[in-house]
């Protein structure tokens, strides 16, 4: 069977399943809607809450992040999983006692104010959105490249998987789609990698394979890296390139934002008991953790096998994949030199950074470009960071089946991500802005139905961001983690750990660490973007870094004001020693 | 109340030192001392290399799994004297 047909089957096979699991799981009250009638497994939430939090990034792009960053790409390993630390240990067990349906809802009832669950719905929702245009790019290009659709028409199919189990099981039909998802997502993931290990290493185990010698040889493979990569120009693999404060930042704003992701959090209102939620905290990242240890294996084999297959070849002479990726626009070379053959070395190859086609080549010469050659740079190839993992198999040469698993594995990764930030986006307008400010006197029902057209708007917003991407993805990527980390994280940790902080100390906190990240990301990013270097940024921390600084101002405005206003009530007193009870 | 005072306390305390851990583990053996940490090698990894990429995230699970082992059971503790 061709692999195109391969392809049709396995992700038509597993949107069916996911269709099948949102009819039998149905929700038919709004504590089914929201928390999915708090009566998920800890085992089954531990799942839910890997797949909902590896996303198309993790899927798709992480690997090859930390291909072309060695080891900065650290920062990601450890800022997305270090978070679930910080999530068991400081809110999970707390919030979920507190028993109510949002994040909004906490905030709004620990410092007794609306306008505090206003400031927390306005940063939830520009949060989920961010990330939902992420995971609709991640659809578009596995559908464009794998199963020859028009980018337009996978989003369309994808929203409409999406619309029908997340309006109809709302937190229980995602919950246990989210299951299924993960098998396939982690399946896909594995399979592909212990093949590139066997053939690379040996080692059927790639976690370890990683860290073996290269097959006849007694080389090890980090060690042949570093010494290719400093060949060619690049700096050694497993040395740092940013700074180390830089480094340190992004990896703390990373986890800080981890822990204050509301589609994250609310994962832990599902389970029954309290104490299942510490125990389910540790179930997800042991899921996730599955992934992200083989991550940087991939990223390593992907990136020998790249330049080992490219470099100083003829354009004739590149494997398919080669010229596949550039039909579609994600890989484009320009022979500067005119000695004929590929130089792939560190730098942009040319001006702007992304290929500009002239027109559709003719059949076995490259693309003409209309880019000016970067006089900087000996580099000749241009390769978008996002086809590392989808051309990883075809650049090992394996079979037409693990393409196609890939495939069906990258848009679980991306549909069970955009299923849950749909979710706290329709919560946080149903519950918290419909029924506890807007209209408190709508009946259940009438709150089931907001919900569901909340989440129908949502998705149609979603689907318009996928056809039209904005052009600032990647950057407000970083907005997302950095709004995260220094506007919800620490009012919640605060709202547990201390009784004396009131609704001004909170509200000024978050508005403090919002407008200061918020203006450090905007000034580097949006309105002087040519200042975006090292010697600009603030004691040298990028804008990916910030929002621990963010976070650090709004504890300390936060605890200060909270000081000179007045009081919190009683209850309010109270509530917090309810929360620190023991079961 | 005074039961509860020292729950909680348990509770901080527990937090406190496995947070610790936590930032060890990952800021400190995988960035700050991480020059120090890399002319060990671990088989074909240089240790700080291995933290930052793979140990850190072993570490972040047993953490959790101590964290909600250690609390079931001072929660056991507590509810007995309740009885």
């Amino acid at each position: 069977m061709s692999t195109q047909l391969l392809t049709y089957l396995f992700v038509g096979g597993t949107f069916l399943l996911y269709i099948g699991i949102a009819i039998w799981s149905k929700a038919s009250s709004t504590n089914d809607f929201y928390v999915a009638g708090k009566g998920v497994h800890p085992v089954a939430n531990g799942m839910a809450t890997a797949a909902d939090w590896m996303s198309a990034a993790s899927f798709l792009s992480m690997a090859g992040l930390i291909a072309f960053m060695g080891r900065d790409g650290s920062v990601y390993l450890m800022g997305w999983t270090g978070g679930y630390v910080l999530l068991a240990l400081l809110l999970a067990p707390y919030l979920r006692k507190f028993g109510q349906y949002t994040v909004p809802d906490f905030i709004g009832a620990r410092y007794y104010s609306n306008l505090a669950r206003l400031v927390a719905v306005i940063c939830l929702i520009v949060i989920s959105f961010t990330y939902i245009a992420g995971q609709m790019r991640g659809v578009g290009i596995v559908f464009s490249r794998f199963l020859e659709v028009e980018i337009n028409t996978g989003v369309i199919i994808g929203m409409g998987i999406v619309f029908f189990y997340a309006v109809l099981g709302g937190m229980k039909g995602i919950t246990y789609t989210q299951v299924a998802q993960y098998c396939v997502l982690i399946f896909a993931y594995l399979v592909p990698a212990i093949f590139i290990s066997i053939l690379m290493t040996n080692n059927p185990n790639p976690i370890f394979g990683f860290g073996d010698t290269l097959v006849g040889s007694s080389e090890y493979l980090l060690d042949k890296l570093d010494r290719v990569s400093t060949d060619l120009g690049f700096g050694a693999y497993t040395e740092f390139q940013r700074s180390k404060i830089d480094i340190f930042c992004i990896t703390a704003a990373l986890m800080a934002g981890t822990a204050g992701l509301p589609h994250v959090i609310v994962r832990f209102f599902t389970v029954p008991k309290i104490s299942d939620a510490r125990k389910s905290a540790g179930y997800a990242l042991l899921f996730i953790a599955i992934l992200y240890l083989t991550a940087p294996a991939v990223a390593s084999f992907a990136r020998l096998n790249l330049i080992d297959s490219i470099q100083d070849k003829t354009y004739q002479e590149t494997p398919d994949w080669f010229k596949n990726w550039e039909s579609i626009g994600l890989i484009a070379w320009q022979d500067k030199n005119l000695d004929g053959k590929i130089t792939y070395a560190s730098g942009d190859a040319f001006i702007p950074q992304k290929p500009q086609y002239v027109s559709r080549e003719e059949a076995n010469e490259p693309r003409p470009l209309t880019n000016k050659p970067n006089s900087n740079s000996s580099n000749e190839v241009y390769i978008d960071r996002d086809i590392v993992v989808l051309a990883n198999p075809e650049i090992a040469g394996l079979p037409g089946w693990v393409i196609a698993l890939i495939a069906a594995g990258g848009l679980a990764a991306a549909l069970s991500t955009a299923a849950g930030l749909l979710l706290v986006i329709s919560a946080a307008i149903s519950h918290d802005l419909m029924k506890k400010i807007l209209r408190p006197k709508i009946t259940e029902k009438e709150e089931l139905f907001f919900a569901r057209l909340a989440a129908a708007v949502a998705i149609v917003i979603a689907g318009l961001f996928g056809i039209y991407p904005p052009a600032f993805v990647a950057q407000v990527v970083a907005l997302a983690f950095g709004l995260a980390a220094a506007t919800i994280f620490p009012v919640l940790v605060l709202g547990i750990f201390t009784k004396s902080v009131s609704k001004e100390g909170a509200i000024a906190g978050m508005l403090s660490g919002l407008i200061f990240t918020l203006g450090y990301i905007l000034w580097f990013k949006f309105i002087s973007p040519e200042l975006n270097s090292a010697s600009f940024w603030l004691m040298g921390i990028s804008p990916e870094g910030i929002g621990i600084l963010g976070a650090g101002i709004n504890f300390l405005i936060a605890i200060l004001i909270s000081n000179i206003s007045k009081k919190p009530p009683t209850e309010i007193t109270q509530l917090v020693e309810s929360l620190r009870e023991p079961l | 109340m005074k039961k509860n005072k020292s729950y909680w306390g348990i509770n901080v305390t527990v937090i406190s030192v496995l947070l610790v851990i936590w930032f060890l583990i990952s800021l400190g053996f995988g960035i700050i001392f991480s020059d120090a940490m890399d002319s060990y090698r671990l088989g074909g990894f240089k240790l700080g290399f291995w933290f930052a990429q793979q140990g850190s995230i072993i570490g972040f699970v047993i953490i959790i799994f101590l964290y909600a082992g250690i609390m079931n059971r001072v929660d056991k503790k507590f509810s007995k004297k309740d009885k």
